[in-house]
């Protein structure tokens, strides 16, 4: 096997499982065992394909290319940047917590649930190794189908209006995106990401943020957030807001500003300040949200802008923060998730007003969500510090408002990430919460703490990522190059 | 004295082939003791269609130019037989459902499907109005007496006189509409009529345009496209699920790789008109396909509209009139009719399950009872939402192709609107078999049929439709063959 297919492998290895797995009529246990298997073995080629990737060299690595329409030159072309790396490896990571998560609290119809688990992790990985538009379409709605169903037979009570919702508003903008693309990769001649030359059309590069907004999602775009975060089973909501979301933010990176660098030159204050309207609203809504999940699913819309605000800023320190942004917070909203869903658990409701105390006599859940507090309020020397830093130092070179702006983020995520800790640990005892309710049990720290640890990890080198996510010292050259 | 025309057997041996079997089945019908009847007669009709698929790949491997034979009345060309292999690779998937699914009446009953493919067969390969003509009274008859065939069933002869009655008017639409080309040109030669017309100058003559545009009438009322879809509906919905299957799925390959082929051989001089009507009522079948499903609670009106709207998918490529639109129209087809008739097969095993008609209630829990089915329908709809879960993904992609080729980015626009519409009413399908708790249902008595058959045709058209998504460029290779026979 050459070192070209991993990338392939790490699409197509979950698929073939999913596979065995609907296949092979395996008990609930083995079935369950399996699927995390694949996951931890996505995970270890992962690493070794990090260990082995040469960060100093541009252009793609591990790339594949074989034609797939060939008449109309569309490619299965499959590769990696060092940005892409990265969103793959938080794809892994919080595939397999994930996927554990869902073993350890014993979904219902295991073979389903499992098979559409790791086919989501297959199309998401193929969402961020894709470097044909058509083959980036196609995985983009791939991730639908799993998460659709996903959502529909596990989620809670009002699940079906929130899946109907989620998937109307994401195919609208992923049609429109599809309209662009025909229409782009027509008139130039290719569908190919890498070779296809750079367009000045504004509106079909519009065709394509429509897409990426509405997935990330951008205010105000996010009218399926709530609902879809709320309904979801807890660890497919941590999927959604963690890996799925990047998807949007990683779309405006590789083909929104590469492919169209002037129309998204002329565009920019408009989703600067999109960008910082979903900042700003977003953290206002995550300050009055009555819920656990609804803080941390509008706090994820807070950093898709603050995210947004760092890629449009059009600066090297932009796009360095906002690639490392992408990882800390998925890691950060994944955990997040994964603890609400413990939480729930044992007090079958995550409602404010009726929880509260739980700090007392459960050591483990206190540390673990206060230090995943401290870290999503971007304390200084936390990985989430180190992004939003360099996010609003690129803000601060395009002009100082968009700084400031960034910066009041920063200190509604204090409020709101404080309210939420003191309503969950601190306070006086909710009603649902009883003594019985556990502390975090082993099958619960061996999930959350490996992602917090590759968060403290962050955090102590942050330029572990944000100087290794662009090849050369200027991202800038690198995007405006097209990664060539 | 007449002159006889030299006949190149070959060239018909598909038509030939499904005939023969016809005529044996028909006679087992009187001959084989009933308790044989049964087996034998399905045994027949499944290896004439399987032959039927041997001489048409025969056909197309062997025909790379093509030309018209016995007389210039019919085709020999690779559209021809490309169009006759997925003719008959529905017709041996509708035998294999149909063996378990129909009650009565079966050996009559393969005898009229193999008839009735046999036109279809004939009818794709059509050279000239009268054999085109011909060729679609041969099949269409053979379906209106199918549609009848369960008559004691509620909506069944309903379904056969209705399709019958309308059927009629596209049929009387086409002989006019061909009587007026022929007082117009004086020719009933595809080749000759664009010969004729190019020789005196005749293009924009009223006649010839009033002759055209009921042809256009008569071929949109065969493949169900708005305005000309009244029937669709109640006919879909009362035949049997069989026959609906195949024709959802067989009647609509026929008719467009004919409409394709006399559109670009008779009229190329009136494109400028023909392509102006099909994007209206591609238009129209996207609008009225997709609204009208929404509301649909009968699952099969529901697929029944959904076959409209993608009539009105596939016209997207028509209109295009090139030859990308041409291959799109070829490629759309086969994942399209793969899907159209595994759907309605698992309808008809739900059917047969329930005793009832199936309607999104009482599709609830039906994708745990039964995984295969419930899977299959899942990639089904999906696919028929063109989401990337089969190939019909690439054929969506294709004919926005085609119309942008032509300049058409509006036409992409209304196509990619009317998926989104239609996402609403395939995910409702979804939903219906996945996300409901089972209702109290008064099950047909004992435990399901087993329907054995029934999962490998199903099995097969999940097989075509997921495949086609895999493996484009060799589907894409017969297609851009087959085209090349056309006159673009």
């Amino acid at each position: 096997m050459s070192i070209s297919s991993f990338t392939s492998v790490l699409i197509w290895l979950p698929v073939a499982g999913a596979l065995a797995i609907w296949v092979l009529p395996l008990s609930r246990y083995a079935t369950g065992s399996l699927a995390v298997l694949v996951s931890l073995a996505e995970v270890g080629i992962w690493i070794e394909q990090a260990a082995r990737f040469d960060f100093g060299r541009t252009g793609l690595q591990f790339s594949q290319d074989t034609p797939w329409i060939k008449d109309l030159h569309v490619s299965y072309h499959v590769g990696e940047y060092g940005f892409s790396l990265w969103l793959v490896g938080l794809t892994v990571v919080a595939m397999a917590a994930c996927i554990g998560y869902g073993f350890w609290v014993g979904r219902d119809r295991p073979r389903a649930y499992f098979g559409l688990m790791l086919l989501l992790t297959g199309a998401t990985v193929g969402v961020f190794v894709a470097q044909d538009m058509l083959l980036f379409y196609a995985f983009f709605e791939a991730m639908l189908i799993p998460l659709y169903v996903l959502i529909g037979v596990w989620g809670g009570a009002a699940r079906l209006g929130a899946t109907v919702k989620f998937l109307i508003y994401t195919m609208a903008g992923s049609l429109v995106m599809l309209a662009a693309i025909v229409v782009y990769g027509l008139k130039v001649g290719t569908f190919d990401l890498v070779n296809a030359p750079t367009s000045p059309s504004r509106w079909i590069f519009l065709g394509f943020m429509l897409a990426f907004a509405i997935k990330a999602p951008l205010f105000p775009f996010h009218g399926w957030l709530p609902d879809a975060y709320r309904e979801a089973p807890p660890e497919v909501t941590a999927v959604l807001s963690g890996v799925v979301a990047k998807a949007g933010t990683y779309g405006m990176l590789r083909i929104a500003i590469t492919q169209f660098p002037d129309p998204s030159g002329y565009y920019r204050t408009l989703f600067l300040a999109l960008g910082a309207a979903a900042l700003v609203y977003g953290s206002l809504l995550a300050f009055r949200a009555p819920d656990f999940r609804g803080v941390v699913a509008y706090s994820s819309m807070a950093q898709s802008g603050l995210i947004t605000i760092g890629l449009f800023s059009g600066t090297n320190l932009g796009f360095d923060g906002a690639v490392l942004q992408m990882v800390a917070h998925g890691l950060v909203s994944t955990s997040l998730f994964l603890v609400a869903g413990a939480v729930e658990r044992r007090t079958t409701t995550g409602e404010f007003s009726l929880l509260g105390g739980m700090a007392k006599g459960r050591p483990a859940l206190t540390t673990l969500l206060v230090t995943l507090g401290v870290i999503s309020l971007a304390v200084p020397g936390s990985a989430a510090f180190a992004g939003e830093f360099l996010i609003l130092a690129g803000a601060f070179q395009r002009h100082w408002w968009w700084a400031v702006i960034g910066a009041s983020g920063v200190v509604l995520a204090a409020m709101y990430m404080l309210r939420l800790i003191s309503a969950v640990l601190h306070q006086a005892r909710g009603p649902v919460v009883s003594d019985g309710a556990l502390d975090l049990r082993a099958g619960e720290l061996a999930l959350i703490v490996p992602l917090v640890a590759a968060l403290l990890v962050l955090s102590a080198w942050p330029a572990g990522i944000s100087s290794h996510a662009f090849a050369g010292d200027s991202p800038v050259d690198a995007v405006i190059g097209q990664f060539h | 004295m007449i002159q006889t025309p030299h006949i190149d057997w070959f060239a018909i041996s598909t038509i030939l082939v499904l005939l023969g079997g016809s005529f044996v089945a028909l006679l087992s019908a009187v001959l084989v003791p009933a308790r044989w009847r049964r087996t034998v007669s399905s045994v027949v009709a499944a290896t004439a269609a399987t032959g039927g698929i041997v001489t048409s790949v025969w056909l197309y491997v062997d025909s790379a130019s093509g030309h018209s034979v016995i007389g210039d009345a019919f085709y020999r060309d690779r559209w021809t037989a490309l169009a006759q292999v997925i003719l008959c690779a529905t017709t041996l998937a509708t035998v294999l459902v149909g063996s378990e699914q129909i009650r009565e009446h079966e050996a009559e009953f393969f005898a009229l499907l193999l008839a009735s493919a046999a036109g279809m067969t004939f009818f794709v390969g059509a050279a000239n109005l009268m054999t085109m003509f011909l060729s679609l009274e041969w099949f269409s008859i053979a379906l209106y007496v199918m549609c009848a065939i369960e008559y004691d069933q509620e909506g069944s002869l309903e379904a056969g006189l209705k399709y019958l009655v309308v059927g009629s008017f596209g049929s009387a639409g086409l002989l006019f509409g061909s009587a007026l080309v022929y007082g117009a040109t004086n020719r009933i030669g595809f080749a000759e009529i664009a010969q004729a017309v190019g020789a005196h100058g005749l293009s924009g003559d009223l006649l010839l345009v009033l002759g055209l545009a009921l042809i256009v009438a008569g071929l949109a009322f065969k493949s169900s496209s708005a305005p000309f879809h009244m029937w669709t509906p109640d006919v879909y919905q009362g035949a049997p699920t069989t026959v609906t299957a195949f024709m959802s799925s067989a009647t609509k390959v026929a008719a467009f790789a004919l409409m394709l082929r006399v559109l670009r051989t008779a009229f190329p001089q009136e494109t400028h008109l023909w392509s102006w009507a099909f994007a209206g009522i591609a238009v129209a079948s996207l609008v009225i396909g997709n609204f009208a499903a929404l509301v649909q609670k009968d699952v099969k009106r529901l697929l029944a509209y959904s076959s409209i709207s993608h009539a009105g998918f596939i016209l997207i490529g028509v209109a295009a009139g090139t030859a990308l639109g041409g291959r799109a129209v070829m490629f759309y087809l086969i994942p399209y009719s793969a899907m159209a008739f595994g759907s309605f097969a698992v309808v008809a095993a739900r059917e047969r399950e329930l005793g009832t008609r199936v309607t999104l209630d009482n599709l609830a829990g039906f994708g745990w009872e039964r995984p295969f089915l419930g899977v299959a329908l899942w990639f089904f709809m999906f696919g028929f939402a063109g989401l990337p879960l089969g190939g019909g993904f690439v054929g969506k992609f294709y004919v926005f192709a085609a119309a942008y080729d032509h300049g058409w980015t509006w036409l992409v626009i209304v196509g990619v609107l009317a998926t989104l519409v239609s996402l609403y009413y395939y995910l409702g399908v979804v939903r219906a078999i996945y996300m409901r708790p089972p209702a109290e249902l008064a099950l047909a008595g004992g435990s399901p049929p087993r329907d054995a058959l029934l999962h490998v045709a199903v099995g097969a058209a999940l097989v075509v439709s997921v495949g086609s998504l895999f493996a484009v460029s060799p589907i894409i290779t017969l297609a851009r063959h087959a085209a090349a026979s056309l006159p673009f």
